[in-house]
């Protein structure tokens, strides 16, 4: 299975092309030569995947790990080096999947969304490259690997979220997406650092003993890993560059803030299962109190934002946390008895990655329609764009939770897992589903029923999105209705063994019943054009409404830590040493040498017969001390 | 019967004439006929030494010959730069020729 490779190569060169050459290329010219590469590398990720599982599992009854490619890039010394090459099992090659499918819609979707901006060949070769580091990411056959990629696809979401780079918020939002980002990756460094000096190399599976005495430095070592993974992930607290990333455009916060890049570090804390399971399970245990804290907090700032990409944003971010909360849970590495939740993260993880995607892109047609992010453009536009609205329900309902779309059936392992760990951790995620389908369709209904803002629309009739724009979002819903047959645990499971996934019939009817509450409740506040009880209980509850209007200050904290602490009481001391200190001991130096100059210039006068006085004057000179020597 | 130091006194006195005027002449030409000064002074004492000290042998006498020769072509080589000077600046003062600084 050589040809993996080029599943990263492909979308690199076309990189290069495309950034090198595309603006000498007409627009239409660029956009589809990436699409046609992302098509070429879809089917390739599609035929590894259905290659991979259809080679069978090996004799142990667990698919086995194949690396296909591989070459030392960097021998640190010692046993210790760093490798790049691809690595493919079960659960690269389902992210291998998710990331070229929705890859490629959101390349097709832009050919109508981004028609006629500034810098269309920019955009695609950004997606482009974000496209080969995330595949790039998942396919690492070492942690180091992994932290190379992690980078490059912490670079393509700041350049997509700050393309609009002439926007003051797009360019402050990116350089927040990056600090932050950056920030956390400093854990995950340190985390891998200290996870190759003591198991003695940076390959997923160490020798044990290395490990075991190591003693404490291994859990240290993954917690630090698992920051990182926070940072990307966009867990409580470092959650605060995602709302802002939404400056990007529209499909970038589909492709990168929704579906792959956010789920990055989910997928570390999966690929390093294994490790958390033998040796630092409270550690893991510990995720998933972030993770359920995140959701909560999440899923409550979402039920008040008035802009719909906000909105989507913090749901995104709850969900995330119900899958770090899923791989949280696992106590063993059987999903028969405590490992299950391992197999539901990544099943919801694919299911999200879909219906998440589908959500944003269908968000995009209606800002196209309406020019505007803000709730209150908009309000009945389910007779404007029937096709849009069809596929937005269907992502809302799966989202929500309800039978037979995917949301469904992964969200249910979810839970099933989390009652298995603790009934609180089981009642509190579902109290958050219900949450979850409560915002959703407060969402839905403000976009699609309510209010409808009729000047506007009079003004500016919206109209349904071209069909490059409606294609990815029919396909998407198609696989969202059909996502959750899929019988995941055959092909991804936590000790790799088949599975055969149930439906526990109690927590699918409580969390069937709350999500059709919450809907119910959400369809009796906001479906109709007068909404008095939303608006009561804002008015009543003022000071609760506004500070999760505001994400509880959080932003606030942080503006106050880096500006107030951190700028003024570390950088501006540090900026003064810096200028006067170290700068003027530099200029000292430039100026006595500056001072030198001008005082030996003279010499060089230009007059021939000046320099053959010196010249006479030097012989002269010369001759008479010889002359005194001998 | 002439000394060898007489004639020794005048080539050194032409020597050190050619020296001043090429440090003091503004003019290239004057320059140039310093220079010619110098190599003559040169000339003289190798003919001297020559003559006084090893009359049975000519090195002397063919290299003042050569010499002479070598400070024609120079000449020759040295007034066309000159001419080329002048019809560049319209001058031929060596003080504006400060070009050479750079």
């Amino acid at each position: 299975m050589e040809y993996t490779i080029l599943i990263l190569l492909l979308p690199f060169v076309s990189f290069l092309v495309l950034g090198l050459a595309g603006m000498k290329m007409r627009p239409v010219v660029a956009g589809a030569v990436g699409t046609a590469v992302l098509a070429v590398v879809a089917l390739l990720s599609w035929w590894t995947a259905f290659e991979y599982f259809s080679a069978g599992r090996d004799a142990a009854g667990v698919f086995p790990t194949v690396i296909p490619w591989n070459t030392v890039w960097l021998p640190i010394g010692g046993a210790l080096h760093i490798d790049l090459g691809v690595l493919l099992d079960p659960i690269s090659v389902m992210m291998l999947v998710v990331i070229s499918t929705v890859s490629l819609m959101v390349h097709i979707y832009s050919l109508g969304y981004m028609k006629g901006e500034r810098g269309f060949q920019r955009y695609y070769a950004f997606l482009a490259l974000f496209t080969m580091s995330m595949m790039g990411l998942v396919v690492a056959t070492n942690i180091f690997q992994m932290y190379l990629f992690w980078e490059l696809v912490g670079v393509s979401s700041y350049l997509l979220i700050g393309f609009y780079y002439t926007k003051k918020e797009a360019v402050a939002a990116s350089k927040k997406a990056f600090i932050v980002t950056r920030f956390a990756d400093l854990g995950f460094l340190i985390g891998i650092l200290i996870y190759g000096y003591y198991a003695g190399t940076f390959s997923f599976t160490p020798e044990a003993h290395a490990l075991v005495a190591a003693g404490t430095m291994i859990p240290l070592a993954l917690g630090l890993m698992f920051v990182g993974g926070a940072g990307k992930s966009a867990m409580f607290p470092l959650h605060i560059w995602l709302p802002d990333a939404m400056e990007g455009p529209t499909p970038v916060s589909a492709l990168i803030h929704a579906a792959t890049m956010v789920v990055a570090g989910v997928y570390l804390v999966a690929r390093m299962f294994p490790l958390f399971i033998g040796y630092a399970p409270e550690v893991l245990h510990w995720t998933a109190y972030i993770g359920a804290f995140t959701a909560l907090y999440a899923a409550v700032v979402a039920c008040v934002q008035s802009d719909i990409k906000r909105v989507l944003a913090f749901s995104t971010i709850s969900q995330i946390g119900f899958m770090i909360v899923a791989l949280g849970v696992c106590t063993s590495a059987d999903p028969h008895t405590g490992g299950l939740g391992y197999m539901a993260s990544m099943f919801h993880l694919f299911t999200h990655a879909m219906f998440k995607a589908l959500l944003f892109l269908g968000a995009g047609c209606i800002i196209h329609a309406v020019h505007s992010n803000e709730m209150s453009a908009m309000g009945g536009l389910r007779r404007y764009m029937p096709l849009t609205h069809a596929t937005f329900l269907v992502a809302c309902l799966a989202i929500a939770g309800i039978w037979p779309l995917s949301g469904f059936f992964s969200k249910d392992e979810i839970l099933t897992a989390c009652f298995a760990f603790s009934p609180v951790m089981g009642w509190t995620m579902t109290a958050i589903a219900g949450l979850t389908a409560f915002y959703m369709f407060r969402l839905y209904y403000g976009i699609f029923w309510g209010t409808e803002n009729r000047e506007l629309h009079a003004a500016h009739t919206p109209h349904e999105a071209p069909l490059t724009m409606t294609l990815p979002l029919v396909f998407l819903a198609a696989v969202t209705c059909v996502a959750g047959f899929i019988p995941f645990g055959e092909f991804v499971s936590a000790d790799g063994a088949a599975y055969a996934i149930h439906i526990d019939t109690g927590v699918a009817a409580v969390s069937l019943c709350v999500a059709a509450a919450a809907i119910a409740l959400a369809t009796w506040m906001y479906a109709r054009d007068r909404q008095p009880v939303a608006d009561k209980l804002a008015a009543t509850f003022s000071g609760l409404h506004r500070a999760a209007y505001r994400r509880f200050y959080i932003d606030e904290v942080y503006q106050f830590i880096s500006h107030r602490v951190i700028f003024a009481c570390i950088s501006t001391p540090i900026a003064w040493f810096d200028r006067h200190v170290v700068d003027g001991f530099m200029n000292l130096l430039a100026r006595g040498a500056n001072g030198a100059a001008w005082l030996i210039r003279d010499m060089q006068s230009g007059s021939v017969q000046r320099y053959c006085i010196w010249f006479l004057g030097g012989a002269l000179g010369l001759t008479v001390l010889i002359l005194l020597i001998c | 019967m002439i000394k060898m130091e007489y004639y020794l006194v005048v080539s050194t006195i032409m020597m050190f004439v050619g020296i001043y005027g090429f440090v003091t002449r503004r003019n290239l030409l004057a320059m140039l006929i310093s220079v010619e000064l110098i190599l003559n002074s040169v000339d003289i004492n190798f003919v001297v030494f020559n003559r006084f000290l090893f009359p049975e042998q000519l090195e002397g006498f063919f290299f003042t010959l050569f010499a002479i020769g070598i400070s024609a072509a120079e000449t020759a080589v040295a007034i066309a730069i000159i001419i080329n000077i002048y019809r560049n600046i319209r001058n031929i003062d060596a003080k504006s020729l400060r070009e050479m600084k750079w």
